[in-house]
């Protein structure tokens, strides 16, 4: 038994496949996702996204706040904001963090601080480390 | 003067021929333009449904639909509209259409004795508008052509603001919808309030699941209401992009046939020209060619010239009488 997974952004559907486990971040904490999970609702926040299909590597992605919906085998997570592992350009996103951390040196302002947290969990999914 | 109006039929001819390159190069990118705007149409369209089908999810699992961005004003004394259109012209009546839309609105508004506020997405739409003293609340540009969802984070944002804040009471959309790479249409769509029934409608079908929430529904909904908006308005901003590329692909391919049609129209006016002067040309050698001719061989010419002095005076016949002995 699996579940069908879409990881969607709004400007294409990065990951449609079945798969037998999702771990996502909630605002509230870690939730993992088996087959025949109860009907949830939930906020993500910034984080990793998990999927891990049935004899095959884990797809990571990195999800900038979203949602997530599962129903009847079927996870939907939705994000503005969303890359795969394998998408990222690992170079640059360490030189966005370099920059991050110089510039919240400066002035941590709000929107600083999301470009530094962005930067930091796109390295952590591209780097494979956690 | 027959030569000059060939040279400046000439001149004329290669000006028609080179704006009828450029007219049908920006038609061939327009037409590979169309193709990618649409296929960003179609990406979009998962996440707007699914956005939507959890709305309705949230809605029937218990989530009051109390969100200020769902209830309709009970009085409507100002409306937002949003106008989207293009940052450049040379796309026929593109933009002209969704502008004209949008004024009409404003004036129904304003003949019912409401106030307009107006928000305007692309160059044309805010030049034409500031030109004629409409006040602007705000105008995002350069974003049209190939807007990101980041753009109509922007917009929506700027929206939002205002209805939030109680400065508009209801937002009407206007943009162009694109129903096939023929057929485009104006729209206006009620932005905000949301409509709750179009919500309640999309919600999965079978008996309503008991869903978990995380945090409370409430919440969830607060958070997910403004992304709706903004997946709202990206996919009309993505169509109106699709759009603005098949009409400026039909204003070019019509421009580009005119420029055909000229340049045959002159080079017709300008080979009669040519042969006209070449006529005329033949005719005057011919004739004079005749002349010279007729001149050697006619004996009694009128150009007398082998009668001497003494042929015609008779003192002179004496005297040339003489010369001879």
């Amino acid at each position: 038994m699996t579940m069908q997974v879409d990881l969607v952004s709004p400007e294409r559907i990065l990951y449609s496949g079945e798969a037998e486990m999702v771990l996502a971040r909630t605002s509230e904490g870690e939730i993992a996702f088996l087959t025949g999970h109860a009907p949830f609702i939930g906020a993500l926040g910034i984080g990793r996204v998990i999927i891990r299909p049935v004899g095959g590597a884990d797809e990571i992605a990195a999800v900038h706040g979203g949602f997530v919906e599962v129903s009847n085998d079927r996870v939907t997570i939705l994000s503005d904001v969303a890359e795969l592992a394998s998408q990222i350009d690992v170079q640059r996103a360490q030189r966005a963090l370099d920059e991050g951390e110089r510039r919240t040196m400066e002035a941590d302002d709000a929107e600083a601080l999301a470009r530094l947290a962005r930067a930091r969990l796109r390295v952590q999914v591209a780097g494979g480390t956690a | 003067m027959a030569g000059g109006q060939e040279r400046i039929l000439r001149r004329r001819i290669k000006s028609v021929q080179s704006t009828k390159k450029i007219t049908k190069a920006m038609e061939l990118i327009a037409a590979s333009r169309i193709v990618k705007a649409q296929q960003r149409v179609d990406a979009a369209r998962p996440y707007a449904e699914k956005i939507t089908a959890v709305i309705g999810n949230l809605a029937a699992g218990g989530a009051g639909l109390s969100s200020p961005l769902l209830i309709p004003r009970e009085t409507v004394t100002k409306v937002g509209f949003v106008a989207v259109c293009a940052d450049r012209g040379l796309a026929g009546a593109y933009n002209t259409n969704v502008i004209r839309a949008t004024e009409r609105a404003i004036l129904a508004a304003r003949a019912e004795g409401r106030d307009y506020g107006l928000i305007c997405v692309g160059k044309k739409a805010q030049s034409y508008f500031r030109f004629r003293g409409y006040t602007i609340d705000a105008s995002f540009i350069a974003m049209s052509d190939q807007p990101a969802y980041e753009d109509a984070r922007q917009v929506a944002a700027a929206v939002t603001e205002h209805f939030e804040s109680g400065d508009y009471d209801q937002v009407e959309l206007v943009y162009t919808q694109f129903l096939s790479a023929a057929t485009q249409r104006v729209a206006q769509r009620r932005f905000m309030p949301i409509d709750s029934e179009l919500l309640e409608a999309t919600a999965s079908e079978g008996p309503a699941a008991d869903y978990e929430f995380e945090p409370g529904p409430g919440l969830i909904l607060e958070r997910l209401l403004p992304r709706y908006a903004e997946a709202r308005l990206f996919a009309a901003m993505l169509e109106a992009a699709a759009s603005e590329h098949a009409a400026r692909r039909r204003a070019m391919k019509s421009a580009t046939d005119n420029a055909e049609e000229l340049i045959i129209k002159l080079s017709r006016i300008m080979n009669r020209a040519r042969q006209d002067a070449i006529t005329t040309e033949i005719m005057e050698i011919v004739g004079g060619a005749e002349a010279q001719s007729q001149g050697a061989a006619d004996d009694d010419d009128l150009l007398i010239d082998h009668i001497g002095a003494q042929d015609l005076f008779p003192q002179h016949r004496d005297q040339a009488h003489h010369d001879h002995v």
